[in-house]
């Protein structure tokens, strides 16, 4: 059943981080839910939509941008393997598959049977008059415990929203700046910032 | 190279680190010419902004020469230039509205977070002032790496020297803006508040943009000296009431627009943890409150507030309702450096506009703790400190 609220985005919702309520609606909005822990952040891109989109459905890009994915292997046009970053120089992998795209307007994705980390989100491109696009991820994840859990809290910084955020913000300077803003002072200091 | 380097409360020192290396299309490297201590240098010395770490590089006012770019600078190996004190990316919807100090990319993504939280919106990047504001070294050092390069330097002609353009990196553009902040008309009195180098810059820049009067408000009898020399009328509030000179100089109506700098040591964001700790150890805090005060008391019912002051916390007692009864406009913000350069390096090459005459003590590289150490104890007679890279030693 669905409760009566406002026109808030239900990522925003005053209820748990735990799917309920609104959090239940958004979920039924993304192709598939695999976990229950929902996060959503926007960000707006002073770019074309359809630019932005091509960049990001090219997933080869995505590590440019998201901090913790190491590699991700286009398999074939639906499916990829991604290669996440790990504490003591470890990884952990799954493979996502593409349950629905709309080019210039929305991808969302889904991991595979046996994930360690089941994951599943949507990325929507919506233009704005004037300013460009705003770019909005939705992701729905269940956060495993013990090792992989420590995986997850690295991955996501302990904060998924924060990261998320972080990630969004890296996207924007690379197609609004065409480079990813450092306060590195060498190559050496660079390379143990993206460590 | 050689680099004036943070270690806490006090504490800085000249030390040997790795050079920078281009790291991005956009960045340059400068070598450093000149590069001042900015009052606002002192609280990091004093050790009142957080997110600190040791071994940081401080400096936000320096110029230089261009000796490498990556392959998005617009600079030329050999150029001369002043580097803004913000970092932005003209690129981001703020920088296209010219609301440089606003952008959006100038700071690292892992960085612009506690600036979300303490202010809703993370702000541009700056040179040489702690991790909230980007984390980027700065510019009291031998060598700068300078991101966004193609937007921010401004190239100074042939022949000029340091001493006439360094301030249009910071405190040059802060009085400009502070006084375009005013909304000047002519005929129009402007009162000053705090007669340090903004405060200074303001009265200039008042008068420029056709102030009939400007009354300057302070309590270091050699800095209301040099409001003087720039045909301002002085109030020195240790012997005068300053609300009530100022309704007998203005006959009653109060200035049309009031200008507060005093806080402008601080372009610094204190984190109201810390607020209470300041105002115990210093006074500061009550000081800083009490002039935006003052100007929205004094200024004339319909005038205008401007505020170059950095105020990075919570105040107590902002006298809201004389602010909405006498229907004042209030702006403020940190300086869109990048706006205003080609204008004012023009009022510069053509005289229109002096800085040399703040410049006080000029001191080699080696020697900036002790620039530190003057500056900190002797603010009446020590108006502005330039490091040089390669100047000689001079006895102290």
């Amino acid at each position: 059943m669905v409760e009566p609220h406002d026109d808030a985005p239900p990522t925003t919702s005053k209820r748990s981080g735990k799917r309920s309520g609104a959090g239940e609606q958004a979920a039924a909005e993304l192709v598939e839910h695999k976990g229950d822990t929902l996060i959503g952040r926007s960000v707006t891109i002073n770019r074309a939509r359809d630019e932005l989109y091509a960049v990001w459905r090219d997933f080869g890009n995505l590590p440019r941008f998201l901090d913790n994915v190491e590699r991700v292997d286009v398999i074939d046009d639906r499916r990829s393997h991604w290669v996440v970053k790990a504490p003591g120089g470890k990884t952990v992998e799954w493979d996502a598959v593409i349950t629905q795209e709309q080019p210039g307007e929305m991808i969302a994705w889904a991991s595979t049977e046996g994930a360690e980390v089941p994951n599943s989100g949507r990325i929507d491109f919506r233009d704005v008059g004037g300013r460009g696009t705003v770019v909005s991820a939705t992701i729905v994840y269940d956060p495993p415990a013990g090792f992989i859990g420590k995986v997850i809290a690295k991955m996501f910084q302990r904060e998924p929203a924060i990261q998320a955020r972080r990630d969004l913000r890296r996207f924007k300077q690379l197609m609004e700046t065409g480079e990813i803003a450092t306060a590195a002072r060498t190559r050496e200091m660079l390379g143990k910032e993206k460590d | 190279m050689r680099a004036l380097t943070w270690h806490g409360k006090h504490d800085v020192r000249i030390e040997t680190v790795d050079d920078p290396e281009i790291l991005n299309p956009r960045d340059a490297i400068i070598k450093i010419s000149s590069t001042a201590i900015c009052g606002s240098d002192l609280h990091l010395y004093d050790g009142y902004i957080p997110t600190m770490q040791a071994g940081d590089i401080l400096g936000h006012e320096f110029m230089g020469e261009v000796v490498e770019v990556g392959a998005g600078s617009t600079l030329r190996k050999g150029q001369r230039v002043v580097v803004p004190f913000t970092i932005a990316c003209g690129n981001c919807y703020h920088c296209g509205k010219q609301q440089y100090s606003a952008c959006d990319n100038g700071n690292p993504a892992d960085n612009q977070d506690i600036a979300q939280t303490l202010y809703g919106h993370p702000m541009s990047g700056l040179f040489g002032y702690s991790h909230m504001t980007g984390g980027y070294a700065g510019g009291q050092a031998e060598f700068v790496r300078v991101p966004f390069s193609d937007v921010g330097p401004i190239v100074v002609p042939e022949g000029v020297e340091d001493d006439r353009v360094l301030f249009l990196s910071d405190i040059l553009p802060t009085g400009w803006q502070a006084a375009e902040y005013a909304q000047i008309e002519p005929g129009d009195t402007v009162a000053v508040w705090g007669c340090g180098p903004v405060g200074l810059f303001s009265v200039q820049s008042a008068f420029l943009m056709g102030a009939e009067r400007v009354i300057a408000i302070d309590h270091f009898p050699h800095r209301l000296e040099l409001a003087k020399r720039f045909g301002a009328e002085t109030i020195n509030f240790e012997e005068s009431q300053t609300y009530e000179a100022l309704m007998e100089m203005t006959g009653g109506i109060g200035p049309d627009a009031c200008i507060d700098a005093v806080g402008l040591e601080a372009h610094g964001f204190f984190v109201d943890n810390i607020i209470d700790q300041i105002k115990a150890s210093t006074f500061l805090g009550t000081d800083r409150t009490h002039s935006i005060r003052q100007a929205i008391i004094a200024c004339r019912k319909g005038g205008r507030v401007s505020m170059p002051a950095v105020y990075g916390g919570f105040v107590d007692k902002f006298p809201l309702g004389a602010f909405m009864e006498k229907g004042l406009t209030l702006r403020t913000g940190q300086t869109h450096v990048q706006r205003y350069l080609p204008a004012l390096l023009n009022a510069i090459m053509e005289g229109k506009i002096d800085t040399t005459f703040l410049i006080s003590h000029r001191l080699p590289l080696e020697q900036a703790p002790e620039g530190y150490r003057m500056f900190h104890d002797k603010q009446d007679e020590v108006t502005k400190v330039v490091l040089k890279p390669g100047l000689d030693r001079i006895a102290a």
